[in-house]
């Protein structure tokens, strides 16, 4: 089952696929384009992975990983849907990333990897994006790189972990203006899904709603103000988001 | 582990549980790396402020008990003069930094102790119950926030006597650069960065962290659990 947090006529709704749009829980059934969509989930921890897909780490010569690269990020990053993501005047490689958000359902702390996907509510598409020329030496990646406000996007859809079942492999893809641009599969992972869970929980407690966006395949590229990014993974969801200028920002 | 107390009697009346640290804010810490900050790998000395997150899970009230992990003997007691933001804050000016202010409490940042500040594993930041979370106070029972006493005790002696002083980033400041790129809301927690010189504290000891005006935070440590904390092989 798939479902959506949106905002339409003074409220908030869950809602569901529909052939005209959405269907919200009380009935109406809208336009795509008529809500305000939200990130699909109340969002808790979110735990970013870096060079998690084989592809990418081979090119940089990463050999064997100890452990997974793991940063955190807060909640000011996220926004959903059909969202606007700044550009600043003085970015020159500004980068989406493509990536398969994984929701954690119940809590669990030192979870054995083979009882690690009970522990997954669903999933969700996430671009999760970075401006490198922030990027400084010190407890990287930094904030002003990864943690920046609207940098996180969440959505459309959460999708129930039972929908996608016990192997995860799924083609994820992104495109810029219609254009793809990056491709890959979520089996590619260096870290799986069940190996970051027992990894994770090992020294933190994981809650409901804490999110692992588990890293992005090779293949990203610079956009620019009034770009479009869609990023998509097949079964899960297809996230649009615009670029806009600092000026839309009142800056 | 106990909960922190969420809720406070002054606007905005609640934690939003959202905490930031920062490092290396401390002036007399970021000269002690000396000439290493224009090595590698770091090439250069910060420019932005060095933030980290402090998770949920870590989250703990006074008097919560830490659990060590197997492979570690001791952790860093990083006391530190947290800043409870009362107005949402985006791009705020240095000159109107307070005003986004609703008041301060005593945070114990716990970490394992690390010398590399390129990218250390999140585990040294993220145990379950390394943030000691005090109670909040309103800004105007505390006259200047960048200059309060602080002692750090192990086992009843004090091992540390600093202040909130010397800060690269006092605390106005260090809204402003935090909020330029990132916006802090209503009952998020900023730290202002631990001193240089931070103590340590072993499994079966006691300690504390006072700061002027904001009381004293009473922690232990405890010995690990069953080891399941073995650094991870990748799987092929």
């Amino acid at each position: 089952m798939k479902r959506a947090r949106v905002a339409y006529s003074g409220a908030i709704h869950e809602a569901t696929p529909h052939e005209q749009g959405l269907h919200l829980a009380d009935g109406r059934v809208v336009a795509e384009e008529a809500v305000v969509w939200l990130p699909p989930f109340d969002v808790g921890t979110i735990i970013a992975l870096g060079l998690n897909y084989a592809d990418h780490a081979k090119e940089l010569s990463f050999g064997k990983q100890e452990e997974p690269l793991v940063f955190l990020k807060g909640p000011g990053a996220v926004i959903g849907h059909r969202g606007q993501t700044r550009r600043p005047r003085d970015a020159t490689f500004m980068h989406y990333e493509c990536e398969l958000a994984v929701i954690i359902g119940a809590p669990g702390k030192r979870i054995a990897r083979a009882d690690a996907l009970a522990h997954v509510a669903g999933y969700t598409v996430a671009n999760d994006y970075a401006i490198r020329d922030y990027l400084e030496n010190w407890y990287r990646p930094n904030a002003r790189v990864k943690n920046r406000d609207g940098g996180t996007v969440l959505g459309p859809w959460f999708v129930d972990a039972a929908d996608i079942g016990a192997t995860v492999a799924l083609d994820l893809r992104t495109f810029v203006n219609g254009k793809q641009t990056q491709g890959g599969n979520t089996r590619d992972l260096v870290h799986s899904i069940p190996a970051l869970i027992e990894y994770l929980s090992a020294f933190m407690t994981l809650n409901s709603g804490d999110v692992i966006l588990t890293g992005t395949p090779e293949g990203v590229v610079n956009v620019n103000v009034g770009d479009e990014v869609v990023t998509e993974i097949d079964g899960i969801g297809r996230l649009v988001n615009t670029i806009v200028d600092d000026a839309t920002f009142g800056r | 582990m106990l909960a922190p107390t969420l809720t406070f009697a002054f606007a905005p009346y609640r934690l939003s549980g959202t905490v930031y640290g920062v490092l290396l804010n401390h002036a007399p810490a970021l000269q002690a790396l000396g000439a290493a900050v224009n090595d590698a790998p770091y090439k250069a000395p910060p420019k932005a402020p060095v933030l980290y997150v402090k998770p949920r899970n870590t989250l703990a009230a006074p008097g919560s008990t830490c659990e060590l992990p197997a492979d570690v003997d001791a952790l860093q007691i990083g006391a530190n003069l947290g800043i409870v933001i009362g107005r949402t804050a985006c791009r705020v000016a240095e000159s109107q930094a307070l005003e986004h202010v609703a008041g301060y409490l005593a945070v114990n940042d716990l970490s394992v102790p690390h010398e590399s500040f390129y990218r250390p594993s999140v585990r040294l930041k993220a145990l379950d119950g390394s943030c000691v979370i005090g109670r909040a106070v309103a800004k105007d029972r505390v006259r200047n926030p960048d200059a309060l006493a602080i002692t750090v005790f192990v086992d009843g002696e004090p091992v540390q006597r600093t202040d909130t002083g010397s800060r690269i980033r006092p605390l106005a400041r260090l809204l402003a650069d935090v909020t330029d790129f990132m916006t802090l809301s209503p009952g998020d927690i900023i730290l202002l960065g631990t001193a240089h010189g931070a103590p340590t504290a072993r499994a079966g000891q006691r300690f504390a962290i006072e700061i002027d005006g904001l009381g004293r935070l009473e922690s232990m440590l405890a010995a690990a659990g069953p080891a399941h904390d073995r650094p991870m092989e990748p799987h092929a």
